[in-house]
């Protein structure tokens, strides 16, 4: 059985989807909650479609009825998991089903539907991408999910668990390389006195900084103020991806000196003092880590143009004019020689072993198997599960009667993030432009007939794109994606943040639509 | 288990097919509809070989191996049933090997070579063009289709996109998507699953035509550059150039399946828009610079800037896009060249 939330799949993660409509062809039962009847329904044992930004008031509600009517794998929650009994009297006093009903717009009798369905079938495989995370409470809502994937039992089991479907290609691997202010590679904590003096040893330095840096919106944000002088961006086209695109290109445009790797101009390297030539996905032997932890080979076919350089070593020769020498000889030398010496969890990984199939970490020795599942047999990796309360918010710009709607974005099929790629592709023949998507009773109400300009509005800036009618839209939204500059969704969306996480609230924000005249 | 296969003897571990144990063993049956990860179909009849005691050829796909079974795939019995099929198939469709974009690589020619076609028995009928172009990345040529029926599984039960059907039966039966519509105005989501299935030129990638034969591609695997799941690409690569992408059939964890970004988005790469040559900033326009100039002017700001704000008064942004060993390389200059954490990508945004 699979449980999706907020999770798109086939249309951000096609090949994953084709392998859960194989598990449900054979019959295997699917739960989609979504607030967008998107195609992944079509194919659902029972959908919710919940209001944008109710997922943790739905999760609460379905826990309730799972402990209240005692459905739960107790046995799981008793032994392996700790903070239950005051888990359990937070949802029961908090989270009736009818309070998670009026929130979340899904009837009580479909939430009862979903929780006896829930408890009926183990395992079950949890998915979700950014519809969980790309909210104010972002990572309240994943602790949502681990709450009710641990009192269901579904942890440590094959073809269970918490399974956050990356985005990117790499957007695993760039966080366990410790592309994080907090953490060396392999997630060893930049404040641990011991880790600091490893990588100092490791890497011939002193005075490494204990201290954890800026994450994105942070440094975005210090750049007007000055706190930061300098940034420097490799391969990310901030200015349309960022929310707020005013606001992200003042703060861009503030930088004292800013420096660009990148393979294309991109709407982000106008800001740039430098702009770097990289070599691209397939002009450079590396790895990537996909969704699964499992490390992949990239391979090399052929030379970047003209004078483009690998990334890695544009990286080691500005070490080198500040004084520091690198060995660095390539991929295979930087992982074989160096991030698998220094990252326990990978230590088993060398190119040697994945010519084929990568391998899934923690892969701690030349022997080792690889690691397809976590926690297994329930022994998480702090000991034992937390059950940490967390309580619905909603999102923090909500529809009123000036901006009556809500903006949610995302990505679609046939694009991928700013298009510096797959504009580049060919892909435009199929989806040549931005379109504004909304439900077939408010493009009635609206007067607003199938590909007609509509101006689509925000507190923060205004686009105007074709309307795309649709039935996948409940009234009251505005779906749109941010793949095109123009009528991008970013100079609408709303840039606040998850306090632990900083990301930021892509999927909420209250908007105006109306047929452009 | 043992078996005789052309009157040689051989091991078969149990659970096998005879094809499975044909090839196993380098004996090749003709087949035209079986394809491993669809399964026997036992459609097209190519497969006939014949079974000492019985009186029936049975299809190799889809007949289990028994012990002590004795196997002829080359009695004449079995090749004149094999060859009826194959002159079948060339007979009813325009299959000109010389300007196919299969040709190498196509199962109905390795079979029409194997059974040493000189002549047919069957003439060739009249077929006007019948080519769908309407697809942005997949042409249909419905001259070369041989009906064998893969496409129509691996849409409806290895992709489960439920696109591709056959329509009609008879003289007119054809592959079709949705209500026979052409493919380009199809629900057709393009993952091009149909033409690593295809065992013809029935349906070929456009961006490949004409860019290299199948024997002239040097075959490079390597990891998709799109979305998280980080499927398994086979670059077909001529003169350093990549021609086309395929799934990597038994790789993990996509086991030869692509969406529309993998298989086609490829060729950004060869885009006239590449950065080539370092850019500096001057009065607001860029001029092009040498390494050298960039990179010691950078290493200058950097230094400055740390000598007079501190070295958190730098900050980077890594890729979540590029290689694993760049983000290394791009957290360790931060860390332990300019002494700041400062350091983050797109992973929360």
């Amino acid at each position: 059985m699979f449980f999706c939330i907020g999770t798109n799949m086939t249309e951000a993660h096609p090949v994953a989807a084709t392998y859960l409509k194989n598990a449900v062809e054979k019959g295997a039962k699917l739960i989609v909650v979504d607030p967008r009847r998107q195609r992944l329904t079509d194919y659902a044992t029972l959908f919710a479609q919940i209001k944008v930004g109710s997922d943790i008031a739905f999760l609460n509600g379905l826990m309730h009825i799972l402990i209240k009517e005692d459905l739960y794998d107790k046995k799981f929650v008793e032994q392996n998991c700790e903070g239950f009994e005051e888990f359990k009297k937070h949802i029961l006093k908090n989270y009736p089903p009818q309070k998670a009903s009026e929130i979340s717009g899904v009837s009580v009798e479909k939430i009862r539907e979903i929780a006896h369905l829930l408890a009926s079938i183990k395992p079950c495989l949890l998915c979700y991408t950014l519809g969980i995370t790309e909210h104010t409470s972002g990572r309240n809502n994943v602790v949502s999910v681990a709450n009710l994937q641990m009192l269901l039992g579904n942890m440590g089991l094959e073809s269970a668990g918490v399974n956050p479907l990356r985005g990117q290609n790499n957007v695993q691997g760039a966080c366990d390389m410790g592309a994080l202010p907090n953490v060396y590679p392999g997630y060893q904590a930049v404040s641990d006195p011991k880790i600091k003096e490893k990588f100092e040893k490791a890497w011939g330095v002193t005075g490494l900084s204990d201290k954890p840096g800026l994450m994105i919106p942070a440094m975005l944000e210090a750049l007007p103020t000055k706190e930061v002088r300098a940034l420097y961006i490799f391969g990310e086209n901030m200015a349309n991806s960022e929310p707020d695109i005013t606001h992200v290109e003042h703060c861009l445009e503030s930088a004292q000196f800013l420096v660009c790797n990148d393979i294309f101009p991109t709407e982000t390297t106008r800001f740039a003092h430098v702009v770097f030539p990289a070599a691209a996905w397939s002009e450079d032997d590396g790895t990537f880590t996909n969704s699964e932890r499992r490390v992949s080979r990239v391979r090399k076919v052929s030379s970047p143009p003209g004078q483009a350089k690998p990334n890695w070593w544009i990286f080691k020769e500005i070490a080198r004019r500040m004084g520091s020498t690198w060995d660095s000889a390539g991929g295979q030398d930087i992982w074989d020689n160096e991030i698998s010496v220094l990252t326990p969890s990978m230590a088993g990984i060398k190119y040697a072993r994945i010519e084929g199939d990568g391998l899934q970490w923690p892969c701690p020795t030349l022997d080792h198997p690889g690691t397809p599942f976590l926690h297994r047999d329930g022994k998480f990796s702090r000991g034992k599960g937390l059950f940490t309360v967390a309580d619905w918010t909603p999102p923090a710009e909500i529809a009123d009667a000036e901006y009556p709607y809500v903006l949610s974005t995302g990505r679609r099929l046939f694009h991928y993030h700013t298009r510096t790629q797959t504009g580049r592709s060919g892909l435009d023949a199929i989806l040549p432009e931005e379109t504004a998507d909304i439900s077939v009773e408010d493009a009635k109400k609206q007067g607003i007939a199938n590909g007609d300009a509509v101006r689509v509005w925000s507190r923060r800036g205004e686009v105007t794109v074709k309307a795309r009618v649709t039935e996948e839209v409940p009234p009251g939204m505005v779906w749109m994606a941010f793949h095109f500059r123009d009528g991008n969704a970013n100079w609408l969306t709303n840039p606040v943040f998850d306090p632990y996480t900083q990301t930021a609230e892509y999927k909420a924000c209250a908007v105006n639509v109306e047929k452009k005249m | 288990m043992k078996v005789t296969i052309n009157g040689k003897r051989f091991e078969i571990p149990p659970g096998k097919t005879i094809l499975q144990a044909a090839q196993a063993n380098g004996i090749y049956i003709p087949t035209l509809c079986y394809h491993e990860k669809i399964g026997p179909l036992a459609k097209c009849r190519a497969c006939a070989v014949e079974i000492k005691g019985n009186p029936n050829l049975v299809t190799a796909c889809n007949t289990p191996v028994t012990d002590g079974m004795e196997i002829v795939t080359d009695s004449d019995r079995a090749v004149a049933a094999q060859r009826f099929v194959i002159d079948l198939a060339l007979s009813s469709g325009n299959h000109d090997c010389i300007i196919c974009e299969k040709s190498g690589a196509c199962e109905l020619q390795d079979a029409a070579y194997f059974l040493k076609f000189e002549d047919k028995d069957f003439k060739k009928g009249d077929y006007p063009p019948n080519i769908d172009d309407s697809s942005a990345f997949i042409r249909v040529d419905h001259n070369r289709c041989i009906l064998c029926g893969r496409c129509v599984e691996a849409c409806n039960h290895i992709v489960v996109n439920g696109v591709i059907q056959i329509i009609d039966r008879g003289f007119t039966s054809h592959i079709g998507f949705d209500n026979n519509i052409p493919m380009g105005e199809s629900s057709c989501v393009q993952c091009g699953e149909c033409t690593q299935v295809c065992p013809v030129g029935a349906l070929t990638s456009k961006k490949s035509i004409g860019k290299g034969r199948a024997w002239e591609v040097e075959k490079v695997r390597t990891t998709c550059p799109y979305c998280g799941v980080g499927c398994q690409l086979e670059l077909h690569v001529k003169n350093g150039m990549i021609v086309k992408v395929t799934g990597v059939e038994d790789g993990s964890p996509n086991k030869g399946r692509l969406c529309v970004k993998g298989r086609y988005g490829y060729d950004f790469i060869y885009s006239e828009d590449r950065l080539t040559v370092p850019l500096i900033k001057e009065k607001g326009t860029f001029r092009e610079a040498s390494w050298d100039e960039a990179l010691d002017l950078v290493a200058k700001k950097f230094k400055d800037i740390i000598k007079k704000h501190g070295p958190d008064a730098i900050a980077g942004v890594s890729c979540a896009r590029s290689t694993n060993e760049d983000s290394y390389q791009m957290q360790k200059l931060f860390r332990s060249v300019l002494k700041t954490n400062n350091i983050d990508h797109c992973a929360r945004t």
